[in-house]
């Protein structure tokens, strides 16, 4: 059904028709009209939910945990510093190997108090454990989460996913979005270590040295084997619903001399910037990575890379720059734009891929156009 | 409670874990942050207890138990959901999760197991330290009084509260089975003496807990829908007094307590009583 919703309706559409048992919740700019939808959702009887209404979001993590455990389907929304301070419970519920999906509302991280769209807040986030995956439409927003469940909860998977949008430049941006009948897309949750009085066994004990690398190992082969589940995935939503979604999403990169690498919105927007490009005769083309992690194998082979980093790791680089520096030895022009919000429009982009200057970092606005 | 658990000898803990899950029974599932308890389990792939334990981190336990308890209950299921805490996971950095869901009235019964420090890392001093008593973060004696978790609990107006302590077996066994009748959070205070955290030789575990009754430095009581009422080894103890000198004398962390500091527990045991008994008789 076509509808038209903001980023945040179309994820709590989508939780709606994925209805997990319990979802707990914690207001934070601009991701709170997805947990508001959702409480009415639940009070309007339009969801089989238990809405828990946390004092924090590091409560909200334990509380999706706690529920998560006894194998039920969760889920939580945050943004910014709410997912800062989850942090210790994303570890958690990444090492407990328990699907729950979040969408994080991709914010900056103060000081100063800024609530407009920057990826750090979900990069600090890289290292726990968590499939993260990055939309550029409100319709993306809404099929992604439909999708995270089910490969969230996938036997060869059962780990936690997040599904980041772009505060504001999606969250709040009214799109068309077609919604789906779910039918039987994503299956009844299993979890096969569900915690059961009648079956006593301590999760989470004291583990020692000998035992611990084993978990941790755990871990990433489940992550390398998310890879054929998010395909498969990707595969069987295409067949239903007509929509595809890979690890990325190439425009016409297969002729081009100079790939503009980014994500979410500006990932897309990069894409207008390409045709403005070619029409100048620039070869260019763009790749706007979905999957962060776990990582794709990028075909940049030959081309000329420009990366468009919302994000920065002080002290090395745009992280996700540095992501693709340690998969490919092309020549990479590393720009660092839309910190904190920052106004960034295809023009500008074309000009980033213009005066591209290989090898070098750029600050958009602040250093001398290169 | 399974044989060999790796408890220190002469742990109270374990004597309270022991009649807590005697009298919850097997339809239940402890939640524990990062305490003593976790480490009394054993180490993976063991586990010392017969119902599951999930462990989760310092500042978690009452949001994971509160996600637990709702799921829980909306599968239809009764399972008793007992947070098992010490009293740094309660007193200190658990009270935000704790408080938090209490006010939303989460189904759970949740245990304040109250070693007076951090005891899994070795004896710093925690809210819950007495003032006086040494650590190994005050050499020289905790110069703040104990946090009164009690009174912040019951501002909370919990359908059922107590206070227990591990030298009294059926009382806590009788506070948890009665505790697990309510609908909605629960909560016991246990005090549990601790031999090498308070410094006296392991088999006084429970001598020194009825000195903690007797001299008033821990008090019985239970407090239902708002109606407080003191335990008779409390009432005895209001009656007459141990001298607090008798409670404190046999413990090394209490060595060369100043007797001004002496003075201020002596006010405040005075204090508490008075608070209780006038709590008692205007709820009677």
């Amino acid at each position: 059904m076509k509808k038209i919703a903001t980023g945040n309706k179309a994820v709590a559409e989508a939780v709606r028709q994925a209805a997990p048992g319990v979802v707990a919740a914690y207001p934070i700019t601009p991701q709170t009209e997805i947990v508001e939808q959702i409480a009415e959702f639940v009070t309007g009887g339009l969801m089989p939910t238990r809405y828990i209404a946390v004092e924090s979001e590091h409560s909200a993590m334990a509380a999706c945990i706690g529920a998560s455990i006894t194998g039920m389907r969760t889920f939580t929304a945050t943004s910014s510093h709410g997912l800062l301070y989850m942090h210790e419970m994303t570890n958690w519920a990444a090492g407990a190997r328990l699907p729950i999906v979040m969408a994080n509302v991709n914010r900056s991280l103060g000081p100063g108090w800024n609530i407009w769209a920057e990826h750090t807040d979900a990069l600090q986030e890289r290292d726990t454990g968590w499939l993260q995956v990055y939309v550029s439409t409100v319709q993306e927003a809404y099929d992604t989460i439909l999708m995270a469940f089910r490969i969230a909860e996938h036997n060869d998977v059962l780990l936690p996913v997040m599904v980041n949008l772009d505060g504001f430049l999606l969250s709040h941006i009214m799109q068309p979005v077609d919604t789906v009948e779910l039918g039987d897309f994503i299956p009844a949750i299993y979890l096969p270590y569900a915690i059961d009085p009648k079956h006593p066994a301590g999760y989470g004990t004291l583990t020692g040295p000998d035992q611990q690398f084993k978990f941790r190992w755990d871990i990433e082969r489940s992550m390398r084997d998310s890879v054929k589940v998010i395909e498969e995935t990707g595969k069987d939503f295409s067949k239903r619903f007509g929509r595809n979604y890979g690890f990325t999403e190439d425009y016409l990169c297969d002729d081009a001399d100079v790939i503009v690498v980014a994500m979410g919105t500006l990932g897309k927007e990069a894409e207008v910037a390409i045709d403005l490009l070619r029409k100048e005769g620039i070869k260019a083309g763009s790749m706007r990575l979905r999957w962060l992690r776990p990582f794709p194998k990028l075909n940049l082979k030959g081309k000329q890379v420009v990366v468009i980093d919302r994000d920065y790791s002080f002290g090395r680089g745009g992280i996700l720059a540095t992501e693709i520096m340690a998969q490919t030895k092309e020549d990479l022009y590393s720009v660092i734009a839309g910190i904190g919000g920052q106004e960034v429009t295809y023009d500008d982009i074309a000009g980033f891929v213009r005066t591209r200057h290989m090898g070098k970092e750029f600050w958009f606005g602040v250093n001398a156009h290169v | 409670m399974l044989k060999c658990t790796s408890a220190c000898a002469g742990c109270s803990d374990s004597l309270a874990l022991r009649y807590v899950l005697k009298a919850a029974g097997p339809d239940t599932v402890m939640v524990v942050p990062a305490c003593c308890t976790s480490v009394i389990q054993g180490i993976y792939p063991n586990t010392a207890f017969n119902v599951p334990v999930y462990n989760i981190a310092f500042g978690a336990a009452a949001a994971c138990a509160s996600g637990m308890s709702n799921a829980f209950r909306a599968a239809g299921k009764k399972t008793n959901v007992i947070v098992y805490a010490g009293d740094g996971g309660t007193l200190d950095i658990g009270i935000q999760a704790m408080s938090g869901a209490f006010e939303r009235g989460t189904d759970f019964l949740y245990i304040c197991y109250d070693n007076e420090a951090y005891g899994n890392t070795g004896m710093q001093r925690s809210g819950g330290t007495p003032m006086g008593a040494k650590t190994t973060t005050t050499p020289t004696g905790k110069t703040d009084a104990k946090k009164d978790i009690d009174a912040i609990i019951a501002a909370h107006d919990p359908p059922y509260m107590a206070t227990a302590c591990a030298a009294y077996p059926q009382d806590i066994f009788k506070k948890v089975q009665k505790a697990l009748t309510f609908r909605g959070p629960t909560f016991i205070h246990i005090l549990a003496p601790c031999p090498p955290g308070w410094r006296y030789p392991t088999e006084k575990s429970v001598e020194m807990g009825k000195l903690a009754v007797k001299s008033g430095m821990w008090v019985l009581y239970e407090r239902e829908y708002g109606k407080v009422t003191i335990g008779p080894q409390s009432k005895a103890a209001m009656k007459k007094p141990l001298p607090l000198e008798e409670y404190l004398s046999p413990q090394g962390r209490f060595k060369g307590i100043d007797t001004k500091v002496v003075e201020i527990l002596k006010q405040r045991i005075a204090k508490n009583y008075q608070r209780l008994a006038a709590d008692e008789e205007a709820s009677a």
